[in-house]
């Protein structure tokens, strides 16, 4: 899918790999030739894919899921989020299409089907692509019922080109295990079939399903599929209860395809626009390069539609509208839009769409024999939010190989294999006791202290604690499904201890509890990066479990009771990352969302099933029941296999939401953009760079028909933009009134984007010359954001404020609060808390009005972000910061300013969210961290979510643990997405509980650890002193490693000992320390230090990690030894460096990846060849001060370093800029900054930490 | 018997102390509607709902406000709202019996006030959110800590005033008897 646009077929069938035919029994057809009717290679097999009627097997295109090639001659390992990178770069190439999902007895049966929760049939037609129209030309029609439910999107993707792309990717991997699924795994496109809720042009329940009693159409059994499909939804075959709508709409679908190359049979055009009108919608919303290039491809013809479509009403002739007020200096004549060509049909072509779209779900869903009466009596008795009307119980899933694991390069069951027969070979040189057979007896601490770490010593208490149980360690709980809850002890660490080179840092458990000598230990970070832990599970929970990435504990073993997590000293919480850009993901769609009864928690892979009709809720215990739609598993076309299906097999799905889910319609997507055009903010110039950025995206803001646009611009005035198509050019309506905030005209303001885009370029083009003469110095930031408010309020939606100094007129004006002399003090930091509460205020307002506002400050002086920062925190926004911003002077900052908009502008986007996190009972959550209003104990209310925003929770233990093994936390996001469908998230994560202290050491995650006192320590510093946070982290570290050391170990005191989990503990609180939200003694402005503790609150875990402890490579002599492959480019991975000047040579280059920021240290005596090679310039002395780019040369160093920071920026949400330091320019010390583990004059160095600890842990 | 000021101080303290303990009681109410929410997603996921919901916690955190402030569209019903606080009463009124026993120089009644009087001072002068004047932030007031430390409080608050309500029965019998 995420292919250019255009890609032939052949290729796609040539990029079937082989791996995958063999796995196929459909070998043959899957791995065709290149044959001119590629449609027709997977007929056969597809043909083959009977489902009991009523079920639709919707083959759905979750998400890009063919990004990562991992054939089997390509175990590549992948940057985590190597397919977000580009959006729209074309990078994707041909071969990263497919996926061949290793063929694993646990995987996911092929990506591939999803059951359709709306009707069969036309889900089927929708969702398999080419293969239906190898079986029968009749199978087309099938098309038409499907698309009449997106008539509004069809419309738009009219590209013929793109259907190849789609067909390209029809070849998914299939596991070999399940075999009498082979054969349709051939040509299982996953397609994101048709379970939208058809929101078209504005009717939000144009949907419907229910009414069992329609015309039945037949019972199908074993038919083929197409056939029997064909005859359900074909119009002509179809007893139409309103025949006239049927009538209607085969017309209709025809007309909508401006059929460039129309296929013999005709309608499977229709298909053709209808596939690539999910696949770019899906896309979207997973944020797929290539959809969105689809997208924007057929646009063009969008726009004819639209107009026509969301106002019925547009009058064609729009230059007879009189311009009356025509700004002073927009004075681009606009001409009448001519591709507002209104079309009369289409107006009739929706309705009758819609309509037909009704008959055919009731049509089809009559057949399903299993939805039962007494299924919905059950649900009905108390279920008050969904699937109350499960008459139409068609579910669609797309159960995706179960990927994350592959995520790290190689597939999780792959390198199992290989780990297994060849122990993992250790990739650091540490000398690792593990691999070395040594006895695991208890050493006496005196002799191990010579050997510092060299000895694999199993604590005693671990050994206690090991013994019971690996002797009584039983699944607790009657677990049907086989799920091996809790496996004995010993053979867990044999699997781990195998497992080892699976992630480079799960070491097996002894391993991550053999103590270190932190101060004797000199090189303690590795040269690989570290990885999240892996829990201690059974192999099978092992796999089902949620990714790291997106969801993380602090403790990977979670302590029995309160007592032992106060013992342990340890902070306990979550990390989530729940709207992540994810390359693969199930989606569901089932009329009934399988829910615990008392607790609402969906169900998940952790769950146990009593038997065939009850499953027990993993949360609270209660024994709900299966429903009947629940027993059919589509997968595998049987029956009664409850725990097989695609819920119980992915801890991470998204469902798609009922009507039940929404008590209004889904909002479309809105957005306002509130600009700062005082006479400081056009001296800065960053209206080019917006306006510029706006006009190059504008056709890729997510959303769908009904998106709509304003722009707000304020000085000491407020000015807002008639932009109502019709006019010839866009109209300034200026308020100078900003006491009392009004909105000069009800409507109009915000405006479709479809239908006012030519007046919308008009504006972006104008903007940035209208205020040059500008002397206007004022700032009425406040009345704007009221402004913007009461424009929004109505819709709900994004704002985005640009702003460029200090508010300084109207309500929520500010004074500067900073003292520069105090930038640089060691004692009290004040001012970290807002100066009023006008934006926070504001900010609940619009959060109950589900607007989010998010902070552009590109600032040169003070503005004070600490009070302007609440008006994003609590709206659950996100906050930019550009200090000293300048479009000239501060080219860096510029490019920053630029990428970050592309990012901010194209990304993925839910609007109206709410999360819910549940956790097992016993466990509760108190304090939660991030961008949102906490709207109840549990629920954060989210007014728009977006995949950079990251989520900490502290929790505490209420009552004991002890009845139970594992503890699951689930993360439910409700969310509109930007096409306007209801959507749910739902992450699980399944820990085990443990009662030793030492198996609570043995699963420190110590980077979620971190995060989480990071988070804290920002509350701590705002409610109280930025000292007691810099206190109370170091006392994080005393007592942990104290109570480690005085209840695990027996080592003496004289030694600092640190579990192996915990021995990055130090250097990172040492890192945060030094970070510039918490440092002092070191110059730090104010804002600077504000916006820190910000991302500090709101970046996911992997940003925030880079941020707190940037990464050091060398990079003066890349080889290619361990390197990986990703796209075909050769990647080096150097090893890390530590963070200290001792390792900067003056011979080397050196790259430093602070997450937001990449340097390029060059050495005064660096090589020339690598100034010639990779600088581009021919010694150190002509190398620039200010060097941003890397010239791209031919040389093999050039090329191993670009690919090298490509890679690096590959996936990151902020794009990071790239700066060459010299050694002796004065922007040297921005890089040594970060050298944390050095000394500075005003903190300490890492050992002189580590000394300090010690003392504090001796007193 | 004689009705000496002391006396008097009981009397009043009695019936205001009524007062106090349905501020006690009005306070465990309000924290327990915030802490209470429907588990339905469907409510929640519901605009009006989360609207309702937003405006229910700023009723309640304004009606706990310790003075009246400017709040956007707070001139509109100020005056209502100046009526609906309650903090500040209650502050107030405890303050006043603190004064009144003073003067009485019921030192033992004194003492036993006095550390709630502090704690008041405390609370008032020691506001959660940097310059709000709110004695409880909307935004923070939802954290299961911070809300199960107000309903602590509230619970702690209630159990003391019906104390001293029975001790200041005791003492206004006491005084009008013994003197």
């Amino acid at each position: 899918m995420s292919a250019p646009a255009g890609s032939p077929h052949p290729a796609a069938s040539a990029r079937i790999p082989p791996k995958f035919g063999g796995a196929a029994a459909s070998g043959p057809t899957a791995s065709t030739d290149p044959s001119p009717a590629p449609h027709q290679q997977n007929g056969p097999a597809q043909n083959q894919m009977q489902v009991p009627s009523g079920y639709g097997i919707h083959q759905n295109y979750v998400s890009p899921s063919g990004h990562y090639s991992q054939g089997p001659g390509k175990m590549t390992s992948l940057p985590l989020d190597s397919q977000c990178d580009d959006y729209y770069s074309g990078l994707y190439t041909v071969p990263t299409q497919n996926v061949i999902p290793p063929s694993t007895t646990n995987q996911q049966p092929g990506a591939q089907q999803m059951y359709g929760r709306g009707p069969p049939a036309p889900h089927i037609v929708g969702s398999t692509p080419g293969s239906f129209q190898g079986a029968a030309p009749s199978a087309s029609h099938l098309h038409t019922s499907a698309s009449q439910s997106y008539s509004s999107f069809v419309n738009h993707y009219n590209s013929p080109a793109m259907y190849s792309t789609n067909s390209s990717v029809a070849s998914q991997g299939f596991p070999s295990t399940c075999g009498h699924y082979a054969m349709s795994t051939v040509s299982n496109a996953v397609y994101p079939s048709a379970s939208y809720p058809s929101l078209p042009a504005g009717d939000p329940y144009g949907q419907m399903f229910t009414s069992p009693n329609t015309p039945a159409i037949r019972p199908v059994k074993d038919h083929s599929f197409s056939g029997q499909k064909t005859a359900a939804s074909h119009p002509s075959l179809l007893p139409p209860p309103p025949p006239s709508s049927q009538q209607h709409h085969q017309p209709q679908s025809l007309s909508g395809y401006n059929a460039v190359s129309w296929s013999p049979s005709g309608l499977p055009q229709a298909n053709d626009s209808l596939i690539r009108n999910h696949a770019g919608s899906l896309n979207m919303s997973s944020s797929n390069p290539a959809s969105i290039v689809a997208d924007s491809s057929s646009y063009p013809v969008t726009q004819n539609v639209h107009s026509s479509k969301s106002s019925p009403v547009v009058s064609t002739g729009v230059s007879g509208v009189s311009s009356s007020r025509i700004p002073p200096t927009a004075n681009h004549p606009v001409e009448p839009t001519a591709s507002v060509t209104t079309q009369p049909s289409d107006l009739l072509q929706q309705k009758g769409m819609q309509y037909g779209e009704y008959v055919n779900n009731q049509a089809s869903s009559a057949p399903t024999p299993l939805s039962s009466t007494s299924d919905d009596e059950e649900e009905e008795e108390e279920d008050e939010e969904a699937g109350v009307d499960s008459s139409s119980t068609t579910s669609s899933a797309s159960p995706v190989p179960n990927s994350y694991d592959a995520l790290e390069g190689g597939s999780y069951p792959d390198m199992l294999s290989s780990s297994t027969s060849s122990p993992a070979p250790e990739p650091a040189p540490d000398p690792d006791p593990a691999t070395a057979p040594a006895p695991a007896v208890p050493q006496p601490s005196k002799l191990a202290k010579p050997f510092g770490y060299g000895y694999p010593i199993l604590q005693p208490g671990y050994q206690n604690a090991a013994a019971p149980l690996s002797s009584g360690g039983q699944p607790s709980g009657q677990v049907y499904s086989g799920f091996q809850q809790y496996p004995q002890y010993p053979s867990v660490n044999q699997l781990s201890s195998s497992l080892g080179g699976l992630s480079l840092q799960s070491s097996p458990q002894p391993e991550s509890l053999r103590p270190v000598n932190l101060t004797q230990e000199r090189n303690i970070l590795p040269t690989t990066p570290v990885w999240a832990p892996v829990p201690n599970l059974s192999l099978d929970l092992k796999k089902l479990n949620c990714s790291p990435d997106s969801f993380r504990c602090t403790l990977t073993n979670i302590p029995q009771t309160q007592a032992l997590l106060n013992k342990a000293k340890l902070p306990l919480g979550l990390l989530l990352h729940p709207f992540r850009d994810l390359t693969q993901l199930p989606v569901i769609t089932s009329n009934t969302i399988v829910r615990c009864r008392s607790c609402r928690t969906y169900i998940n892979p952790f769950v146990s099933f009593i038997d065939q009709r009850r499953w027990k809720c993993n949360l609270c215990y209660r024994v709900n029941d299966v429903p009947e739609e629940f027993m059919y598993n589509p997968l595998t076309r049987s029956y009664g296999e409850p725990h097989k299906r695609p819920e119980v097999q992915n801890s991470t799905v998204e469902f798609i939401a009922s009507s039940d889910y929404m008590l209004r319609p889904p909002q479309p997507a809105v957005y306002l953009f509130v600009l700062d055009v005082s006479h400081n903010a056009v001296e800065a110039g960053y209206l080019t760079i917006l306006c510029q950025s706006l006009l190059e995206n504008l056709d890729k803001l997510p959303g769908d028909s009904r998106t709509r646009i304003g722009f707000v611009t304020f000085d000491s005035t407020i000015h807002f933009y008639n932009l109502q198509e019709g006019l010839s050019q866009p109209q300034m309506l200026i308020v100078s009134d900003i006491d009392d905030v009004f909105l000069p005209t009800p409507d109009s303001l915000l405006v479709n984007l479809h239908e006012s885009k030519e007046l919308i370029k008009d504006l972006l083009n104008a903007l940035p010359n209208m205020f040059t003469n500008t002397r206007e110095t004022h700032s009425a930031l406040g009345p704007a954001l009221q402004a913007a408010f009461k424009l929004m309020s109505p819709t709900g939606g994004r704002v985005s404020v640009f702003q460029t100094q200090l508010p300084s007129l109207g309500a929520g004006l500010l004074q500067s609060r900073e003292d520069p002399n105090q930038r640089s003090s060691t004692k009290v930091v004040q001012h970290l808390g807002p100066a009023t509460d006008f934006y926070k205020k504001l900010a609940l307002d619009c959060s109950g009005q589900q607007t989010a506002v998010d902070l552009f400050l590109l600032s040169s002086q003070y503005s004070d972000l600490a009070s302007l920062a609440c008006i994003s925190k609590y709206s659950a926004g996100c906050i930019y910061y550009y200090p000293s911003f300048h479009y000239t002077h501060n080219p860096s900052q510029a490019e920053k300013l630029q990428k970050d908009l592309k990012r901010y502008l194209t990304r993925k986007i839910g609007f109206e969210a709410v999360m819910r996190i549940r956790c097992t009972k016993g466990l509760s959550m108190h304090t939660f961290h991030g961008n949102f209003f906490v709207r109840s104990t549990d629920l954060l209310s989210l007014a728009n979510i977006n995949p950079d925003a990251g989520f900490a929770v502290q929790l505490s233990i209420e009552e004991s643990l002890t009845d139970t093994s594992l503890v699951c936390f689930q993360t439910a996001l409700l969310y509109t997405s930007s096409k306007g469908e209801r959507r749910i998230r739902v992450h699980t994560l399944c820990l085990p509980v443990v009662s030793s202290l030492a198996d609570v050491y043995a699963g420190v995650d110590v980077q979620a650890s971190i995060c989480l006192l990071a988070n804290m320590a920002v509350d701590r510093s705002v409610s109280s002193s930025l000292s007691d946070a810099r206190d109370a982290l170091v006392n994080a570290v005393v007592d942990s490693l104290s109570a480690y050391g005085s209840t695990v170990s027996n080592f003496q005191h004289s030694a600092l000992i640190a579990p192996n989990s915990l021995k990055l503990f130090p250097l990172y609180v040492l890192a945060l320390l030094k970070q510039k939200a918490f440092r002092t003694g070191t110059s730090t402005r104010l804002d600077d230090r504000v916006y820190a503790m910000c991302q500090i609150k709101s970046q996911p875990l992997v940003h925030l990690m880079k941020m707190i402890h940037p990464n050091l490579y060398r990079i003066d002599r890349l080889t290619d030894e361990g390197a990986i492959h990703v796209n075909d480019r050769v990647v080096p991975q150097p090893p890390l460096q530590k963070l200290s000047a001792e390792k900067l040579t003056r011979e080397g280059a050196f790259l430093m990846d602070c997450g937001s920021v990449f340097y390029i240290w060059v050495g005064k005596g660096c090589e020339n060849s690598f100034i010639e090679d990779v600088l581009g310039y021919p010694n150190f002395a002509s190398v620039p001060q200010k060097m941003t780019h890397l010239p791209e040369l031919d040389t093999l160093s050039s090329e191993r370093t670009r690919s090298f920071i490509t890679w690096l920026r590959d996936g990151r949400p902020l794009s990071p800029v790239l700066h060459v330091v010299k050694d002796e320019s004065p922007a040297k010390t921005e890089f040594f900054q970060h050298l944390i583990e050095d000394r500075t004059e005003a903190a300490f160095s890492y050992y002189e930490f580590l000394l300090h600890v010690q003392q504090q842990i001796c007193k | 018997m004689a009705f000496t000021f002391a006396a008097f101080c009981y009397m009043l303290s009695l019936v205001l102390c009524a007062a106090l303990i349905f501020f006690a009681i009005w306070h465990i109410i309000a924290f327990d509607e915030l802490r209470t929410d429907f588990k339905s997603p469907i409510d929640q996921c519901n605009p009006v709902h989360a609207r309702e919901r937003l405006r229910n916690i700023e009723r309640i955190c304004f009606l706990l406000r310790k003075v009246r402030g400017a709040t956007p569209g707070g001139e509109r019903k100020g005056l209502r709202e100046m009526k609906q606080q309650l903090v500040l009463p209650e502050y107030s009124i405890h303050s006043l019996f603190c004064i009144m026993f003073l003067c009485a120089q019921e030192w033992l009644t004194l003492g036993l006030n006095v550390p709630l009087l502090f704690y008041h001072f405390w609370r008032y002068f020691h506001c959660p959110a940097d310059s709000s004047e709110l004695a409880y932030d909307p935004p923070v007031v939802m954290n299961a800590d911070t809300l199960s430390y107000c309903q602590k409080e509230a619970w702690c608050k209630l159990a003391f005033y019906l104390l001293s309500f029975f001790y200041y029965l005791y003492c206004m019998i006491y005084t009008l008897v013994s003197s």
